[in-house]
């Protein structure tokens, strides 16, 4: 069956995306929250205002959260997804937990969505946690990428948290993915 | 210097003499705001693992059944055409995707979205919002009331307008699933015209966002009907594991 074609999420999506809590998946007073946060830049090194980001994540001990709630957060369940706007300024924020490895010796990371007024589809990405080397060096996605772009695909510790930032296009242009059956979609 | 109408018809049909697939070109200069907006390099090629085999979980905690119908927002009755839009969600294998959430926003009948940023000098409705969120049924079925969105005008060029249309942000059973597009209205006779529309270069592609007037979804006396079904892509996840998963959780 043919998939259905994508199109921008154009500027007016804050009408039907937005909502109270939506980058919120723990509590900011969360004794284990972290801040993920970062900027979306364009081809030109300007930051894009009108980009949305949503992350789906494994919980801190590795488990894929089954349990719904993201539309209606009960301050309590983790239900591992996200979605935030850009402001003005191109920065967006999540409130959240860190993810756990879901085997052992895998790397944990964010899988991240990215849309935006102007993007006439959206992308997959993936946010690594930057912590251990070593789980890092032997991450399948990470080896196959050219080395000189794998720290696009790292998140950077700071004092408040982690910093993802992602760039549309340009010479350090974010890693984008594709999956075997989106392959299909398009061949 | 702006386009003309004229300028974007020609990069139009000049896009559309190279082979494209049957997804938008990101790269697709008519549509102006994409040109700095598009990564150059081509999309890494990865098995999906962990969370990527999965999507997040929606239920009926997240959305009223009353959030399905854009008609009873406010006090009284929004102007323009009700219609009620159904349609079933399927993944690029066929299988219903059940209980996943879809979310839908679009103008008012003059075209006109209450959204800030939005300029055009149409009447806005105080009826109307154009917001929408609804759970899809066990064999994949959503189905919302609104009032049929009006063209409006936008700025990529000299006299641009957008053929009328719904948005909507749908989700599968796995995250590589994730789908965001625009739903449109049959005959409207700005396709041609409208880059976003253009930019899925494969004519038999782009029709598979025009919904059909269907007339066993109108209902006497009260809306018109239309039908659109939506199919994902392919789920990395065998069938087997999926079912067993859904109904544990
Ligand atoms: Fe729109």
């Amino acid at each position: 069956m043919s998939a259905v074609p994508g199109q921008t999420v154009g500027p007016f999506f804050h009408l039907g995306l937005e909502y109270d809590g939506m980058n919120e998946l723990v509590p900011p007073g969360h004794p284990r929250a972290l801040r993920l946060h970062g900027h979306v830049y364009d081809g030109a090194g300007a930051p894009v205002p009108d980009a949305v980001i949503e992350i789906w994540q494994a919980d801190p001990q590795g488990h894929i959260p089954r349990q719904p709630g993201s539309l209606r957060r009960d301050g309590w369940t983790f239900t591992g997804w996200g979605r935030a706007a850009t402001g003005p300024d191109g920065h967006y924020q999540f409130t959240t937990l860190e993810p756990g490895a879901t085997e052992p010796g895998k790397a944990p990371f964010f899988a991240v969505t990215v849309f935006a007024r102007g993007l006439l589809d959206r992308l997959f990405t993936r946010a690594y946690l930057p912590d251990d080397p070593d789980l890092l060096a032997n991450d399948t996605l990470l080896e196959s990428v050219a080395p000189d772009r794998r720290a696009t695909l790292i998140a950077r510790r700071v004092p408040d948290g982690a910093v993802f930032d992602i760039r549309l296009q340009g010479d350090d242009e974010t890693v984008f993915l594709t999956y075997p059956r989106l392959r299909d979609a398009w061949a | 210097m702006e386009s003309s109408q004229a300028d974007i018809n020609r990069e139009i049909e000049a896009a559309a003499q190279q082979p494209g697939g049957p997804q938008p070109k990101i790269d697709y200069a008519p549509y102006r705001s994409s040109i700095l907006r598009h990564p150059k390099q081509p999309a890494h090629l990865i098995d999906p693992e962990a969370v990527e085999l999965w999507a997040p979980v929606f239920g009926h905690r997240d959305v009223a059944d009353d959030e399905a119908d854009l008609t009873i927002q406010h006090a009284g009755t929004p102007l323009g055409e009700r219609i009620v839009v159904t349609g079933r969600v399927l993944d690029g294998d066929g299988r219903p995707v059940a209980d996943q959430l879809v979310e839908v926003w679009q103008a008012n009948a003059a075209g006109r979205y209450r959204h800030q940023r939005d300029q055009h000098p149409a009447p806005h409705d105080p009826n109307f919002t154009g917001v929408g969120r609804m759970l899809t049924g066990p064999d994949g079925t959503y189905r919302f009331q609104t009032i049929k969105p009006g063209p409006y005008p936008w700025r990529n060029h000299v006299n641009a307008w957008r053929p009328a249309h719904i948005h909507f942000s749908i989700f599968g059973t796995d995250f590589t699933q994730r789908l965001v597009t625009q739903m449109y209205f049959p005959g409207d006779p700005l396709f041609p015209l409208d880059p976003i529309y253009q930019s899925i270069t494969d004519p038999k592609a782009r029709e598979l966002l025009i919904a059909q007037y269907d007339h066993d979804v109108t209902t006497p006396e009260w809306s018109t009907g239309y039908r659109w079904d939506i199919v994902l892509t392919g789920t990395h996840r065998t069938p087997l594991e999926s079912d067993t998963e859904e109904e544990a959780a």
